[in-house]
């Protein structure tokens, strides 16, 4: 009797989970594989020869190695900056956190705002007159101008997350190594690369594997930056399933979103887990 | 004080998520963010922008005796919606409004047969091609004709200067209609004045299905990839180098032509009519170009159903039937400008905008060559994926660069494989025949 309780108080969960996680996931995949009732690859094949997909899956991928190392040496020089103890610490945190707290498709908006070619950006550059009639960034036949404005905008919502998680973790570092090292007179970089970044080995592994997962799903501000000239895997489910009304094809392009995901995590967790002892 | 025992703590958490469960099942349940609640719930792809559905809300209150909300949705979340509650048997709205191409997915499942009351209705004198539509390929009607709408030309009345010697705006050809848009961009210093709806929410791919490829080819899906599709897509691609480039951000023609951005445009008429709303006396509206196949245009339709299993199925026809009166279409077309699909005289005192606008559509369906191109028909919810070749070949033709004939040939085969899986018979202006192929 005792030992049945846990499993009772646990039952409701995993109910829970299973209905509203677990059916749907399977229902999805088997979804992919389906047209009526037959097995068939059709939908795989349908979304393979989409015009889109092959420039869908080059950006996200662009995207991702291009965004994630730019926040990563961002975080980790603004993470060190707070460690140092300026005035108005606290002030700074809660400013660096503020995109944190905005919804994807509202910072995908206020970049537009600056970006489109009515906006702020080309209203100063034509101020200073370096380009009187504007210089069009989202232009649809302008793709390194589209990328470099997705990217702005996502380094500027996303970074906070990788900040807040690098903050989390040299707070736990003991700052006797820190000062050991200097006692050993090792330079500031050797203190960084030597001590303080295998400190936080953890937390950068977290944060790496969270923020790659979150890039490969960028959808928001791209589509409000860009509408869709600039197509990446999520924003191509949406239309499959939203506008093509074809929930096959939608969720073959989400499985190969996971497929991505996991193949990524994998890779992570295989090369940041050296030196357990 | 005793300790309190687990037994109790688990007990009271017992008593009280059964009393929860208890409560929340006594509420009502609302499926719809209405405003305003009460009364039948009209649930409508159609007039989403505010004011246009704060202007219909009062043509309701005015049309119709009795409560009727107002609910306006995309269309991908509509279908969802109307699909689900029919499934579940939890239908929470009587009256549905969209294009034929919301509705007609629906038909035959998730709608009610409606041939009684259109018979009902007697004859309102509705063309004989709209009722064919709302049949969707079966034998009974599942929509009721609501109104219609076309595509023609908006411009300011100072680039008429730029028009080629012997044109008559009222009766451009494509070879003119690209005259006069170079002239124009020349004459503003070599940037480019035309707009067009190239957005991610624009309707261009009806302009290539129901204007360009008619005009030029004589029909929509069988004529795909002949030797004057060919040309009439160069045509396109020639036409778009005139087209202001931020063409692929316009939802909405009006907007940039209110704003100064372009000062000539094609589209919509009822998302064209803000353009000349403040100053009708500085444009000009004009029908669409004609080819050398005829002046190819398309319909709009939008229609009125009923779901299946809905809860007030009797207000529901009430309001139809109400709707459908000529008084009530024509001051539909007042406030939005949607025009009638009974026979209706239209009144002298119209707004000098939508004066501009019936007189345009009026010559674009009476011109002696005027080839009448529908959206496709009967091809349920396949709809997005046969405008999506369409978008793609205009994609890959016209802002790629791509060679035409080898895009042509292989979107083709896309649309063969599309419509040998929904085996359609083919829809005007292509001939009657089944099933439709690209030739």
């Amino acid at each position: 009797m005792r030992s049945r309780i846990p499993w009772l108080l646990l039952a409701p969960s995993i109910v829970f989970m299973l209905l509203l996680f677990g059916w749907p996931l399977v229902q999805g995949v088997l979804a992919a594989f389906r047209s009526g009732d037959s097995f068939t690859v059709d939908n795989w094949t349908r979304m393979w020869g989409d015009a889109y997909f092959g420039r869908a899956l080059r950006n996200t991928l662009l995207l991702t190695v291009v965004v994630v190392p730019v926040q990563f040496v961002l975080a980790i020089g603004m993470a060190l900056l707070l460690q140092s103890r300026p005035k108005l610490a606290g002030v700074h945190f809660y400013l660096w956190t503020i995109p944190l707290a905005m919804s994807e498709l509202a910072a995908g908006l206020v970049w537009l705002s600056i970006f489109s070619n009515r906006g702020y950006l080309n209203s100063f550059l034509s101020w200073l007159g370096i380009a009187p009639d504007g210089i069009g960034w989202l232009d649809y036949d302008n793709p390194a101008g589209m990328l470099f404005a997705v990217v702005v905008a996502e380094v500027w919502r996303a970074t906070s997350l990788v900040f807040v998680i690098v903050v989390a973790g040299l707070q736990m570092v003991p700052k006797d190594f820190d000062e050991a090292a200097q006692v050993f007179g090792a330079t500031a970089w050797q203190r960084l690369w030597h001590v303080t970044l295998p400190a936080i080995r953890p937390s950068l592994q977290v944060a790496l594997i969270l923020r790659t997962i979150l890039a490969i799903q960028v959808f928001a501000v791209a589509q409000a930056l860009t509408g869709r000239n600039f197509p990446l895997l999520v924003g191509e489910t949406y239309q499959w399933y939203v506008n093509l009304q074809n929930a096959a094809v939608a969720s073959a392009l989400a499985l190969v979103v996971l497929a991505i995901s996991l193949a990524v995590s994998i890779v992570y967790l295989r090369t940041l887990r050296r030196e357990r002892a | 004080m005793a300790p309190v025992s687990r037994r109790s703590v688990l007990r009271g958490l017992l008593a009280t998520s059964v009393g929860g469960a208890a409560l929340s099942g006594c509420g009502a349940l609302t499926g719809f963010a209405t405003t305003g609640g009460s009364g039948m719930t009209f649930f409508s792809t159609q007039f989403t922008p505010v004011e246009e559905a704060e202007r219909f809300r009062g043509l309701l209150k005015a049309e119709v005796d009795g409560e009727v909300s107002y609910v306006t949705t995309d269309p991908g979340p509509f279908a969802t919606q109307i699909r689900t509650q029919v499934d579940a048997g939890s239908v929470r709205t009587s009256l549905l409004g969209g294009l034929h191409g919301d509705l007609a997915p629906l038909a035959d499942g998730y709608l009610t047969d409606l041939t009684d009351l259109l018979d009902g209705l007697g004859d309102l004198g509705w063309p004989a091609e709209f009722l064919d539509l709302a049949r969707v390929g079966t034998g009974r009607t599942w929509y009721v004709p609501w109104a219609q709408a076309s595509y023609v030309i908006c411009a300011r009345k100072e680039t008429l200067e730029h028009l080629p010697s012997g044109a008559d705006v009222n009766a451009l050809t494509y070879d003119q209609f690209l005259d006069w848009v170079t002239a124009a961009r020349r004459a503003n210093g070599g940037k480019p004045v035309l707009a067009l709806p190239a957005g991610p929410k624009g309707l261009l791919h009806r302009f290539t299905q129901g204007f360009l490829l008619p005009s030029f080819t004589g029909g929509q899906i069988t004529t795909y990839r002949s030797r004057d599709a060919v040309e009439a897509w160069r045509y396109f691609r020639e036409l778009w180098r005139n087209a202001v480039p931020t063409s692929t951000t316009y939802d909405f023609v009006q907007e940039p032509l209110a704003a100064g951005e372009a000062t000539i445009g094609w589209y919509h008429v009822a998302r064209l009519i803000n353009a000349p709303r403040d100053e009708p006396d500085e444009w000009v509206m004009a029908p669409s170009p004609r080819g050398p196949k005829g002046l190819g245009y398309m319909v709009v339709l939008t229609g009125m159903a009923v779901p299946r299993g809905a809860p007030e199925e009797d207000v529901a026809q009430q309001v139809i039937a109400a709707l459908s009166r000529p008084a009530a279409q024509v001051e539909l077309l007042r406030a939005n400008a949607f025009f009638p699909t009974v026979r209706v005289d239209l009144p002298g005192d119209l707004t000098p905008a939508i004066r501009l606008e019936a007189d345009a559509v009026q010559r674009q369906r009476t011109a002696p060559d005027a080839l009448v191109a529908l959206p496709p028909v009967g091809v349920g919810t396949r709809e997005g994926e046969v405008s999506k070749v369409f978008k793609d070949t205009f994609q890959s033709i016209v802002l790629g660069d791509a060679d035409i004939r080898s895009t042509l040939d292989s979107q083709a085969r896309v649309m063969n494989q599309l419509l040998g899986e929904l085996k359609v018979s083919c829809w005007p202006p292509d001939p009657a025949g089944s099933p439709c192929v690209v030739a």
